[in-house]
């Protein structure tokens, strides 16, 4: 294999968390031993899913350089992102794109929209004139389902959510990156929209050759577009492979429970069941050694509290679960 | 049988009555505009609805129709350059409209609860969590016992699924789910009548949406609080809501109930959505509907929905189709129907 584009290599990141007065330091394992390989030919969609708090979003700014690893490599282009130089630096910003999960935090109030624009073409240096500038803004923002004329002249706080999120992606789209690190960005529209949001990403795929770190919760976006996928827990992978594959046929326990409770579209085909969360504390209990998914697991038994499971192949094309259940001698003995 | 299951046939049985079922929230043709200099964005132009007591009324429509502005035109705290154009909005049979903001403001929580889209994003970063509620409840309900609010606030916690760890932290040390539901713990901490979730669950994992909307439907049934749901994703519409209307810049232009417009959509744009609800089951193409939303503030004369219509007719464009119920509890506001003297429902389209 050529050199990919993205390479993460053990990957651990750990918060300080509290420490006010009276109180102790604790320290929260957002993300641990994480790897993670994006090939530079074909681009490709990778999606990062996972719960709430299982580190994704941790993940998208270790990658866009916005915080920093405890321990590991982000390798960009054979280039570890930690060791750049300046102008290495400033090519990455470049080739390594962001649409944010909350598109409410990233707009200065005071700017209008076409501000976004103007400093984009002037920080990449992308026109040959002002009228070029313009015309390769109004593809861009054609190309999201938008009108430059109506939106161009708007204050952040004119435009709906998912006004901002397409207004991301037509600014990523601008710069034509190598990656764009897409973190929920269909969080916020209809169905319609986010076909046309997805067919966008599909688009900037092939015809751009732009691979996406595509952070979501969302299976059935992911599904109909994804290449490959991650689905986290807790900050470690537990299933890895390709999307159909893992999302189809669910090896891992907590992955079963996930594509499960995606909830049907159909009235008639109502959540038979309650389920519970138990309590953080339980949840986290088993933190230090062992299985993280033990305290919820229904098929758990204490060979899974010795160490954390490696990743174990289940299916052809590399997917991958990180549970005893498919460890070989283990499947035997069971 | 689970609590879910014995919930959602509660729902059901009461939607099927809703002949003696009680209006809790009437919205009367509310119009609201924002000015900007060049003219008017007609963010809500005309919306008629009605919320039953103990129902979940789902509000679903495209990115920038008004979901929002509905919202916080109910709760009449929309911002200048915004403002209500016209309407009645009733609750409990007292018209809104026109009560001082000091009256308003005794409603806002204890009757009427928001909680707003990107709530989670608006929580004040300087403020552990726990200071952020037991504001709201003494700003309500003024000064009580220390314990006590200690108490309502972790019993809140539970109710919502988030660890009494997070009790003493800053809202940028939660992740986007966490923040979320301390949002919703804060909009329902004063037992109101009515909340309005805008985008609730969008941001949070299937798994914590799924208890989160379950909780929201059991507080619900506890509390006996009448909810308007404002998402787009349909699979969690199907699951949690009595009733769903669909709106379109800035107009309603279908209300049924959760069945009927699933099974039997009869408005073009109910029938884009649901057609283009991704699947878990089959890979299949992206279903894309052409056209760009007209410019907000110059609706083109006629239906709203015209320019990305895939029967559009001649007269569609000058004619404004208005809501008629089609079907039992069913209405639409659309030039393809048309009800014949016996009062059968014709497609114009297919007789033609
Ligand atoms: N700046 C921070 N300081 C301390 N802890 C943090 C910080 N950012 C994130 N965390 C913690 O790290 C963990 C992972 O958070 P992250 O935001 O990556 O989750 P996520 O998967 O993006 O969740 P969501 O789906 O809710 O957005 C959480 O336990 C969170 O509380
Ligand atoms: N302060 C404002 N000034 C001008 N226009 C505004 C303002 N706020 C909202 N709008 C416009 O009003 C319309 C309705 O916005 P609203 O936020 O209610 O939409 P929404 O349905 O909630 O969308 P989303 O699903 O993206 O949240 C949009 O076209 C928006 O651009
Ligand atoms: S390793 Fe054990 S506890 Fe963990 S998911 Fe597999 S079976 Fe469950
Ligand atoms: S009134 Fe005409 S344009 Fe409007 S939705 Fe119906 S058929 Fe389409
Ligand atoms: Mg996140
Ligand atoms: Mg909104």
């Amino acid at each position: 294999m050529s050199q990919p584009l993205l390479d993460i290599r053990n990957a651990t990141k750990v918060y300080q968390v509290g420490g006010g007065i009276g109180s102790k330091k604790k320290e929260v394992v957002a993300l641990q031993n994480f790897n993670l390989t994006i090939a530079d030919k074909p681009a490709t969609i990778t999606t990062i899913a996972g719960e709430s708090g299982s580190g994704k979003t941790t993940l998208a700014n270790l990658v866009l350089g916005f915080t920093h690893l405890s321990s590991g490599n982000i390798v960009f282009q054979g280039k570890d992102i930690s060791d750049m130089t300046h102008s290495e630096i400033l090519d990455y910003r470049q080739n390594v794109q962001a649409v944010f999960q909350d598109p409410f935090g990233v707009y200065n109030p005071f700017y209008r929209v076409e501000h976004v624009f103007d400093l984009v073409i002037k920080n990449f240096k992308l026109h040959k004139n002002d009228s070029e500038a313009r015309d390769r803004i109004e593809a861009g923002l054609n190309a999201v389902g938008l009108r430059g004329e109506d939106i161009l002249r708007k204050y952040p706080h004119q435009l709906s959510g998912g006004q901002r999120q397409r207004i991301m992606m037509a600014r990523a789209y601008l710069i034509k990156p190598k990656l764009i690190v897409a973190d929920e960005p269909v969080s916020m529209v209809d169905a319609s929209l986010r076909a046309a949001i997805l067919d966008v990403m599909l688009k900037l795929r092939d015809e751009e050759n732009i691979s996406f770190l595509y952070i979501t919760h969302d299976l059935s976006t992911a599904y109909q577009v994804g290449d490959q996928i991650y689905i986290l827990y807790q900050g470690s992978i537990a299933e890895r492979g390709p999307t159909t594959s893992v999302i189809d046929k669910p090896h891992h326990p907590y992955v079963q429970l996930l594509v499960d409770s995606v909830p049907q579209p159909d009235p008639d085909d109502k959540w038979e069941t309650d389920i519970e969360l138990p309590d953080e504390e339980v949840m986290r209990a088993a933190d230090a050694k062992g299985c993280r998914f033990y305290p919820r697991c229904p098929n758990r038994w204490d060979h899974c509290l010795t160490a954390a499971p490696p990743l174990f192949e289940v299916a052809e094309n590399k997917h991958e679960a990180s549970c005893y259940l498919y460890e070989p001698k283990v499947a035997v003995k069971r | 049988m689970s609590e879910a299951q014995t919930s959602h046939s509660n729902t059901t049985a009461k939607a099927k009555n809703w002949a003696d079922a009680k209006p809790v929230l009437k919205v009367d043709d509310l119009r609201i505009h924002y000015e900007t200099p060049k003219g008017a964005v007609i963010a809500v132009a005309g919306i008629s609805f009605t919320l039953y007591e103990g129902e979940t009324l789902g509000l679903v429509g495209e990115s920038g129709c008004g979901k929002s502005t509905t919202a916080y035109g109910i709760l009449q705290l929309i911002q200048p350059p915004g403002h209500i154009v016209g309407g009645e909005i009733g609750l409990e049979g007292k018209n809104l409209i026109g009560l001082s903001e000091r009256d308003f403001r005794r409603l806002r929580w204890t009757k009427l609860a928001l909680i707003p889209q990107g709530a989670m994003n608006s929580l004040n970063p300087t403020m552990k969590v726990h200071e952020q509620i037991a504001d709201v409840i003494v700003t309500h309900e003024g000064r009580q016992s220390k314990e006590k609010i200690k108490q309502r606030i972790l019993d809140l916690f539970k109710t919502v699924g988030l660890p009494a760890r997070i009790y003493d932290m800053f809202p940028h040390e939660l992740s986007g789910g966490m923040k979320q539901r301390v949002c919703i713990a804060m909009g329902i901490c004063l037992n109101p009548t009515v909340v309005i979730a805008d985008e609730s669950t969008s941001a949070l994992d299937v798994v914590v949406q799924r208890v989160v909307a379950q909780t929201l439907l059991k507080v619900k049934e506890l509390l006996g609080v009448s909810m308007i749901m404002i998402g787009h994703d349909m699979g969690l519409m199907a699951q949690m809501v009595d009733r769903i209307a669909v709106m379109y810049a800035g107009k309603i232009v279908e209300i049924a109930s959760v069945h009927s417009l699933f099974k039997e959509p009869m408005h073009p744009y109910s029938q884009v959505l649901i057609d283009s609800i991704p699947s878990l089951k089959e890979k299949k193409p992206l279903k894309i509907t052409e056209g760009i939303t007209h410019d907000p503030r110059n609706p083109p004369p006629g239906c709203i929905f015209q320019l990305r219509c895939p029967h559009v007719m001649d007269v569609c464009r000058s004619k404004e189709p208005v809501m008629r119920e089609l079907k039992p509890r069913q209405e639409v506001a659309c030039h393809l129907y048309e009800v014949d003297a016996k009062g059968e429902v014709k497609n114009v389209a297919a007789s033609a």
